[in-house]
């Protein structure tokens, strides 16, 4: 075994870094660590900026303009972005649905909507969830019923995160209602301004619009747009959870957090001495630091062993859930750490060019409410309870 | 980077692996680590003979290993049929031996001949590596001590003890600590051995104007003994992710087939999710442990940091995994009869062993400031 990096990885990783020093706008850096609002413009300018240097749709196979990289790169690439706060890539064209075209799309599919991912031109999210099929995803009922060259298509998804923003959305909707339920879905590719499309935002915990709820009423949507086979969306959604998870762990993200964490600790005085100091808030320090140390070991180890393609389902489960217990304990020790100042709570201070006076510390404002969205990290994607099932169901084999 | 072992390695874990399939199993186990030795000096000669000594050291001492990775694929093994031979010390002792130039001592131990206890603990020193009493007093002929060692492993089984002494300073102070080689049956030697919880035997070591001989340079030697240690911890580590797997495959095992209510428990969500738990966990114990395999040769900070890390991870992950394997196995985890119950009690045991969990996650704050100062 070898955990330290050859030199080609070594170049690798000056490169990215020398290219995020140089690319990656100060003040989007700035919004990330800062838990401050990212709006779309924003998160556009970001993939602009990876999509010109070609690393946007970095899992992308080579002949859709991928960059062939390593599953070593792949982890070098998060691990960097990351730990520089760059905003996170938004994943639902890019390594959502792309992934499924590729590998289950028609030429055409693909000819005409992969370049429009890369571009910016369609915004996608995800029509996964409905309001009685959450983690039991194959509960879903929303119906597509063929009708000439369209399916017509009734009922209503949820959860849809930033659906405000989308031009298209993939769905996953049930042709067939007489079969077992994981079959007769279907994966359709949807317009969002096709008539009988309704998004009405989600307000969550923190007071922020960042999901939706997506209404469907009699959407003609043409035959053309379904994916791959009638009745054979099941599989395909199961294709793309897998690839959703290989990134999920988190691992730059968290590194990038608990860096900050730890300066907030430093910062932070306790009886006169920083916090950092106290032995009980060390103890939880070091505890999230040694788990976040063996965390990155352990998805270093999936990717490895996956070579670059889907983790298969029980590592990416574990991956899942300890990635995003860590990532929850990094926002509740910084919640702890401002102590009283996580009270307070000024919208205003969250968006770009807020010059009021801060409350508390410069960075307090947006500690709390990022703590309060994190609490999502555990239910979303498949709850970590559903993800210990997957974990069951490979290990026990019942 | 690469998560792979090297042919070489394969074969030594492939080699050792089928050796104690045929030679050590469960019951064979048992008798040895109940006897009345606490250890058998025929399966150590002939682990000996198949390299298993060899592959602890590097060259320099005659051996063909040494390294972290080494170290890990040996104890790995060793781990998972739960042997209670004399590997510990033999490997703490002999890279300090190694490290001393006293490679004929070291080539001894590597075919079989010679085996070592690592006699540094004493009964105040709870961990601390720096809390050393035992006085050396230079003589005419070379030194004595006077003192107590506490709870070291396969101490009678051993040929030759390295004792840590203060040759000068106050217990606490890193400086002034000396390492000697005690040879057995010396004038003033007292061995007290019982048998430990886990199977196989400790004993409380006694110095009364023992004659000694020093090894390495004297007053410097707490440096060595920390990086003695840390090889100690990475084989420690190894040993208990092999046990984790164990508890892990019977666990599931026992969960499938065993029938409550008319189905196998393993259908009992409240079963699978612990079950999933333990599972996850355990694959971040084996990431500790590669961690700090992969730091033993390099700069202390940071394999200092990393066998805190494991250590710590180690003692946490270990706890839950073999009380969740009694746990889940019920009233016959509690028996005697079922080899399970052996591997929970050599786990939980690992965690007393240099160092528990408080103990190095106090360690891995205190490195981190020593980090912050020197970086």
């Amino acid at each position: 075994m070898d955990l330290a990096y050859g030199p080609d990885e070594i170049a690798f990783r000056d490169e990215v870094r020398a290219f995020l020093k140089e690319r990656l706008p100060q003040r989007l850096a700035d919004k990330v660590r800062l838990n401050h609002r990212l709006d779309k413009a924003d998160l556009e300018e970001w993939h602009a900026i990876l999509n010109a240097r070609g690393w946007l749709g970095n899992h992308w196979p080579v002949e859709w303009g991928g960059p062939g990289w390593t599953p070593v790169q792949h982890n070098i690439f998060d691990t960097e972005t990351g730990l520089a706060y760059a905003p996170r890539i938004i994943p639902f064209g890019l390594s959502m649905l792309a992934p499924v075209l590729i590998k289950f799309g028609s030429d055409e599919q693909k000819r005409h909507f992969l370049p429009r991912i890369l571009d910016g031109t369609d915004w996608w999210c995800q029509g996964y969830s409905e309001p009685g099929a959450g983690s039991d995803l194959a509960s879903l009922r929303t119906s597509a019923v063929r009708d000439g060259d369209h399916y017509v298509v009734n009922g209503q998804k949820t959860w849809t995160t930033l659906g405000q923003y989308a031009d298209w959305i993939f769905c996953l909707v049930r042709t067939d209602p007489t079969v077992k339920k994981q079959e007769g879905i279907s994966f359709l590719l949807i317009d969002m301004t096709t008539p009988g499309v309704e998004v009405r935002p989600i307000i969550l915990l923190d007071g922020e619009h960042e999901v939706n709820e997506v209404f469907f009423t009699d959407v003609r949507v043409p035959v053309g747009n379904l994916v791959g086979e009638e009745n054979k969306g099941w599989t395909y959604a199961k294709y793309l959870l897998s690839y959703e998870r290989t990134g999920i762990a988190g691992v730059g993200a968290s590194l990038a957090a608990f860096a900050w964490l730890q300066h907030i600790a430093a910062t932070e005085q306790k009886r006169g001495r920083p916090l950092a100091e106290d032995p009980y808030f060390a103890a939880r320090l070091a505890k999230i630091e040694i788990e976040l140390e063996n965390m990155r070991t352990t998805n270093a180890r999936v990717l490895m062993a996956s070579g670059g393609g889907a983790a298969p389902l029980a590592e990416s489960a574990m991956l899942k859930i300890r990635g995003t217990e860590i990532r929850q304990e990094i926002t509740n020790l910084a919640r702890r750490a401002i102590g009283p100042f996580a009270q307070p709570f000024v919208s205003e201070a969250l968006d770009e060019g807020f010059n009021g006076e801060p409350i508390g510390p410069d960075y307090a404002a947006g500690i709390a409410s990022d703590y309060f969205n994190n609490r999502k990290l555990s239910i979303f994607g498949g709850s970590n309870e559903v993800q210990r099932e997957i974990i069951t169901k490979a290990t026990l084999g019942l | 980077m690469d998560f792979h072992h090297d042919d070489d390695r394969r074969m030594l874990a492939d080699t050792l692996g089928r050796y104690l399939a045929d030679r050590y199993a469960f019951d064979v186990r048992t008798r040895i680590a109940t006897s009345e030795a606490g250890w058998s000096a025929e399966q150590w000669r002939a682990m000996a003979e198949l390299g298993i000594v060899g592959a602890l050291f590097g060259e320099a001492a005659g051996g063909f290993g040494g390294g972290g990775f080494d170290i890990a694929i040996v104890f790995e093994q060793l781990g998972a049929a739960l042997v209670v031979e004399p590997f510990l010390g033999t490997l703490m002792a002999g890279r300090v031996l190694a490290g001393a130039g006293e490679t004929d001592l070291v080539e001894q131990a590597i075919g079989g001949g010679a085996v070592f206890a690592f006699a540094h603990g004493e009964p105040q020193g709870r961990y601390e590596l720096a809390d050393i009493r035992t006085a050396a007093t230079p003589t005419a002929a070379g030194w004595t001590l006077s003192g107590a060692k506490s709870v070291v492993p396969q101490l009678e089984a051993a040929s030759h003890i390295l004792v840590s002494a203060r040759t000068s300073g106050e217990p606490g102070e890193e400086a002034g600590i000396s390492l000697f080689v005690v040879e057995k049956g010396a004038p003033g030697l007292d061995v007290r051995g019982y048998p430990m919880i886990d199977g196989g035997r400790g004993g409380e070591l006694s110095l009364d104007d023992t004659p000694a001989r020093i090894v390495g340079a004297e007053g410097t030697a707490y440096a060595v003994i920390e990086a003695a240690v840390a090889a100690g911890i990475v084989a420690l580590a190894w040993e208990a992710v092999a046990i984790m797997d164990v508890l892990k495959a019977q666990t599931i095992d026992y969960l499938r087939t065993r029938q409550q209510f008319g189905i196998p428990i393993g259908k009992f969500q409240a079963l699978q999710h612990r079950m999933a738990t333990v599972a996850l966990e355990i694959e971040q114990a084996r990431s500790s442990a590669i961690n700090a395999a992969a730091a033993l040769d390099g700069d202390r900070l940071a394999r200092e940091r990393a066998v805190s890390a494991a250590k710590y991870t180690i003692g946490r992950i270990g706890t839950l995994a073999a009380e969740e394997a009694i746990q889940l196995h019920g009233g016959i985890g509690m028996t005697w009869e079922l080899p399970l119950s052996h591997y929970a009690k050599r786990l939980t045991l690992i965690g007393h062993q240099l160092g528990d969990e408080d103990h190095h996650l106090e360690r891995f704050i205190e490195l981190g400031r020593e980090l912050g100062r020197t970086g």
